[in-house]
């Protein structure tokens, strides 16, 4: 500790926040370990590559032959009690009887997309078992295009969720718990400048963001082959922006509280909405037209909409302009507010 | 460390606060000269901790002056900062830095004064340099915090309540590193609630009760001043008539506490045995017997009816 520079109080501060970090093993955990565990989950999950036969419940033998040599199916034959069980259960999507009219009767849930799909390939098949014959030839020619897989379009959200997490996460607790433990008062005690206090926090932020941005994409490139397609700067560019941003949200929720009761249900509040509405594990467009405009302003969903632009369709910076916009707009908003009613005891 | 000496180290007057309507600081004055130990004796809730606070910088006054080393805080905060040694009642410093990390952390916020292994032999925990600490025991953490206020080299310390909470043998060790400090030219304020504290470290003294200064001075001439030289306090198998013992010569005062009655007397040999004389008079037992000489605890009774410590 002989270096001028290691002597400056920013640099002594930022280390106080790096040596909590990583001298408590839960804050990794969440912050850097979680991530990948949930991307493998749902990756492995939700993986793109060979979709197996589709399980379907049939009620006799029968039906079950006109089944076969259909590759996509996988009829299972049970009696009607123990093939709507299995149909709850969600172990089959389709359960295929015949009726005493000699009538086939699919019993499937309309609102599940596979549901439906199961429903009119088993169709098919015992249309053609019974000697339909096609007028049109046809064949398949598969291929799947990376950055449209459900991969794709996770990794990019769980970006933006960390960014969001570890910005509100870190600022909230540190600076709630220095006020509790009377910490803060006695360093304001001493000559520091104020500024240097939450300077040391966003230059923790920046310092983390490289771990905290880099172990998801790396880990999404790597294990799944997710694209970086907008290029590393635009991908630096957009996450310093957005934590910035959440860095401001994260200074403002922590402005007043003094306990970590309450600092936790703020934090929660401001972020839960985010979780649902903002598009981190499915497309933000399934809730309704009217509250669009809503959505769309939210922090989170600006940068997770300019995430994956950047990274899966490669739209340069420009074309994420608004995305950049509103996330500089809640940081210049939170932080005039933060500063003006923090309270440094 | 010679600076003029007619300059006080801190001068405060009319000095007020109050948080809603609870007057916490209800006008006083006192000087701090260079060089001297001085300490705000009281109970809890005496307005001790607000009136050092604000000499800090780090309370608003309502009204009244502060002038610390000759500078106010309205015009020279930052400079002051650097000259000022603090340390408050509770804090807790970051439980996940070693004790070397902490005082580094401290040291960087000063232009001048011992390094950080400098500043932990000032306080004798070199032992414990890389020590986490969260692991110290209460002693070592006030210790530490001491540490912290020596980082700038300041001219003035103010130590508020420093061995609250501490074991005997602890608050023994933290005496002796005062002394050392004192000895070192160093010109302290100090809170405390334990008599004993203010008469072994205190140059002098000021009484506060409920807001206000209600006596000051050595701790040997306050002493002098409520006219008692010791205390005798005894108990008996049953209650004991109290107005007999008002009448024996050198009896200045008859309290009764909990368990026990105290006598401030001015001679012990002659009222002893006056004692002894009047319980076997009135047929009774005696249970205990202590004598002391008088303390700035007595004064506090004398002067409030109540001890210092009343919980």
């Amino acid at each position: 500790m002989n270096s001028p520079l290691a002597r400056h109080p920013l640099v002594q501060l930022t280390l106080l926040r790096f040596r909590e970090f990583v001298r408590e093993p839960e804050a990794v955990f969440w912050a850097l370990i979680f991530p990948i565990l949930l991307a493998t989950g749902l990756g492995v999950a939700f993986r793109g590559g060979s979709t197996g036969p589709v399980n379907v419940a049939v009620t006799s033998a029968e039906l079950a032959r006109a089944m076969d040599g259909q590759g996509a199916l996988a009829p299972e034959v049970l009696d009607t009690g123990a093939a709507l069980d299995a149909l709850r259960a969600g172990r089959v999507l389709l359960v295929v009887e015949r009726d005493a009219h000699g009538e086939v009767v699919f019993r499937y849930d309309e609102s599940n997309p596979e549901a439906r799909a199961a429903r009119m390939a088993v169709n098919e098949a015992l249309q053609v078992a019974a000697g339909r014959v096609d007028p049109v030839s046809v064949r398949d020619d598969l291929w799947r295009e990376t950055g449209s897989r459900y991969i794709d379009f996770l990794i990019p959200g769980l970006v933006g969720m960390g960014i969001m997490g570890n910005a509100i996460w870190g600022l909230g607790f540190a600076i709630v718990d220095a006020r509790r433990r009377k910490l803060m008062k006695r360093i304001i005690a001493t000559p520091m400048p104020r500024h240097l206090f939450l300077g040391s926090f966003l230059a923790w932020r920046m310092l983390l963001l490289p771990v905290e941005v880099g172990v998801p994409v790396v880990f999404g490139a790597l294990a799944f082959g997710v694209p970086v397609r907008g290029g590393m700067v635009d991908l630096v560019v957009i996450s310093v922006v957005g934590s910035l941003a959440f860095a401001a949200i994260g200074l403002l929720i922590a402005s007043r509280a003094k306990t970590i009761e309450a600092v936790s249900g703020l934090m929660n509040f401001v972020m839960l909405p985010m979780w649902v509405l903002s598009g981190v594990f499915f497309s933000a467009e399934r809730f309704p037209d009217a509250m669009q405009p809503f959505i769309a302003i939210l922090p989170l969903s600006a940068l997770i909409d300019a995430l994956r632009s950047s990274m899966l369709q490669g739209v340069p910076l420009t074309g994420v302009g608004t995305e950049l916009a509103i996330l500089g707009a809640w940081t210049v908003s939170c932080f005039a507010v933060a500063l003006r009613i923090f309270r440094w005891r | 460390m010679s600076r003029a000496s007619s300059t006080p180290a801190l001068r405060v007057q009319g000095l007020r606060k109050a948080f809603q309507d609870v007057h916490a600081v209800n006008g006083i004055d006192f000087e701090v000269r260079p060089g001297e130990c001085f300490g705000l004796l009281g109970p809890n809730g005496a307005g001790k901790t607000t009136t050092i606070e604000i000499c800090e910088g780090l309370t608003p006054a309502d009204s009244g002056v502060v002038e610390v080393l000759g500078l106010r805080w309205e015009t020279h905060a930052a400079e002051l900062r650097q000259r000022l040694g603090i340390q408050l009642q509770e804090t807790q410093l970051a439980e996940k830095l070693t004790v070397l990390e902490t005082l580094e952390l401290f040291r960087s916020f000063f232009r001048q004064g011992p390094s950080a292994a400098e500043a932990l032999a000032l306080v004798q925990l070199e032992e414990k340099r890389n020590a986490r600490v969260g692991g110290l025991s209460g002693g070592q953490k006030q210790r530490l915090a001491l540490a912290c206020a020596l980082v700038g080299d300041p001219a003035l310390l103010f130590l508020d309540e420093p061995t609250t909470g501490l074991d005997p043998q602890a608050r023994r060790q933290l005496w002796d590193l005062i002394d050392q400090f004192k000895r070192d030219g160093r010109t302290i304020l100090l809170t405390t609630h334990y008599m004993d504290e203010a008469q072994q470290l205190c140059e002098r003294v000021a009484i506060m009760d409920h807001g206000r200064i209600i006596a000051h001075g050595t701790p040997r001439e306050l002493i002098a001043s409520i006219g008692v030289e010791h205390v005798v306090a005894f108990a008996t198998d049953r209650p004991v008539a109290l107005a007999p013992l008002e009448a024996i010569s050198g009896v200045k005062a008859v309290r009764t506490a909990a368990d026990r009655v105290e006598l401030q007397v001015t001679e012990l040999h002659t009222c002893v045995p006056a004692l002894l004389a009047e319980v076997d008079r009135q047929g009774l037992r005696l249970t205990s017997l202590t004598t002391h000489s008088a303390t700035l605890e007595d004064v506090f009774v004398s002067l409030t009816g109540r001890h210092l410590r009343d919980e």
